[in-house]
């Protein structure tokens, strides 16, 4: 694959034709000893920054927040209806609703006791095919995060993109259709890699489809050995109990890490330093990675670092 | 095409850092594990800065090996081609990635004024 680019002296041509040396300053005419200006910043710093301020709005409010991913038609939105008419009146949902044109998927989801928020990410230039922190900040204020326990993100059915971006959500969940094929997380590492649970779905089909299960389970252990995998049809409901077992464990072991951190007649000022550190951590470590240990650990120093701002500001954690 | 939106990303910083001053080269280190083509991201740097201030700039992409440390040999090893996340050396399964997430602007090198 070539590109077309422009050389200072007006010439074009395609990078294909010449081998580029990796270094710099060597390429065909261009002039070397320019001035460097030393950057080291991280193209997803932007992003990340409002991925924390997300996470602090569901730490604020006391919810929970999953990254639902997919490819196209894996079932997201028929698990997702599935997990609403289940979890009625016991957890209390809303939803952010990734798509790039339409509100067909929301209209799905319509009418099932949930606030669905509604972003489309086309922009007049084919459309996003990912949410990013940004995208997803902006759909919550339409959701009345204060009434809520568990915000699930049904993100752009995609098994690429979605993975880079790091929305402040607290687990990342993927929904794989049998029919997919069995080397898709060899394919498709860094979304397989990425997420704490992996949905089979549309095992009700298994009879009917050459599908190799154990190669697929195979496959998925090389790229992630630590995913949670649960059987699921969303179709027939199978399976989908135990998904809703674990969105209510996440629900309930996320704002541990909140309640884990002193507080009380303690040492105001050493908790402060220990959290501010905790903070400064949260902040500077572990923000470009995949491995979900590695994002667990950044999440809780985030919520911790929201305690620690809540304690300075002598707020009711110092209580 | 996410390469569009990290582009627009690369261009704000670019700006930021650079400021005001012409751009010859933005040089960019890329993990193996980011889900990045060279080629598209050269591509989508065109579209993103034609008519800017940019306008010319070129990125150099330096691709880093995605590496793993084995936390029960503690040995540090390549992940290849395959993305396969087992210890190179005694096949353990625990282990953590040292290497291959990276995803930065490292420097801007400034066109002299006179090829501004």
């Amino acid at each position: 694959m070539g590109r077309f680019h422009r050389h200072e002296n007006g010439t074009e041509h395609r990078h294909a034709d010449h081998e580029h040396a990796d270094g710099l300053g060597d390429h065909s005419g261009y002039q070397t000893g320019a001035e460097r200006i030393e950057v080291l910043e991280r193209i997803f710093g932007e992003n990340d920054k409002v991925a924390s301020a997300n996470r602090a709005a569901f730490a604020a409010s006391g919810v929970t927040c999953v990254n639902l991913m997919s490819a196209p038609g894996a079932g997201k939105t028929t698990l997702l209806r599935a997990t609403l008419e289940r979890l009625a009146g016991q957890v209390r949902i809303g939803i952010v609703e990734g798509d790039i044109e339409t509100s067909l998927d929301a209209d799905r989801l319509a009418g099932l006791g949930a606030a669905v928020s509604l972003v489309n990410t086309g922009n007049g230039f084919g459309g996003e095919c990912h949410l990013d922190a940004p995208m997803v900040g902006s759909a919550l204020p339409r959701l009345p995060l204060g009434d809520l326990d568990l915000v699930l993100i049904e993100n752009v059915g995609n098994l690429v993109c979605p993975a880079e971006f790091d929305v402040g959500e607290h687990a990342r969940a993927m929904v794989y259709a049998i029919t997919e094929g069995e080397e898709k997380p060899l394919k498709y590492p860094v979304m397989f890699r990425s997420c704490d649970l992996v949905l089979v779905n549309k095992v009700d089909l298994l009879p009917y489809l050459d599908f190799d299960l154990d190669g697929f389970l195979a496959n998925l252990r090389q790229v992630n050995p630590a995913a949670r995998v649960l059987h699921v049809s969303a179709r027939t409901g199978e399976g989908v109990p135990a998904w809703c077992d674990w969105l209510r464990d996440q629900v309930a072991t996320d704002g541990s890490a909140t309640l884990a951190c002193p507080r009380g007649d303690g040492d105001r000022s050493a908790v402060s330093t220990l959290l501010r550190s905790c903070c400064r951590w949260g902040d500077s470590n572990a923000r470009d990675t995949c491995d979900p240990a590695q994002r667990r650990l950044r999440n809780w120093c985030c919520l911790a670092g929201a305690e620690a701002a809540s304690l300075l500001a002598g707020g009711p954690a110092g209580g | 095409m996410h390469e569009l939106s990290i582009c627009g990303s690369i261009a704000d910083i670019v700006s930021r850092r650079a400021g005001g001053r012409p751009v010859r080269v933005i040089n960019v280190r890329v993990g193996q594990l980011r889900q990045v083509v060279p080629d598209t991201l050269a591509y989508c740097w065109d579209l993103v800065s034609a008519d800017t201030p940019l306008d010319g700039s070129r990125l150099a992409v330096e691709s880093v090996p995605a590496r793993l440390r084995c936390r029960d040999c503690h040995r540090e090893t390549e992940v290849g081609d395959l993305p396969v996340f087992y210890c190179g050396s005694c096949g353990a399964t625990n282990t953590e990635v040292v290497a291959g997430e990276e995803f930065l602007i490292t420097s801007v090198d400034l066109a002299r004024e006179a090829e501004g």
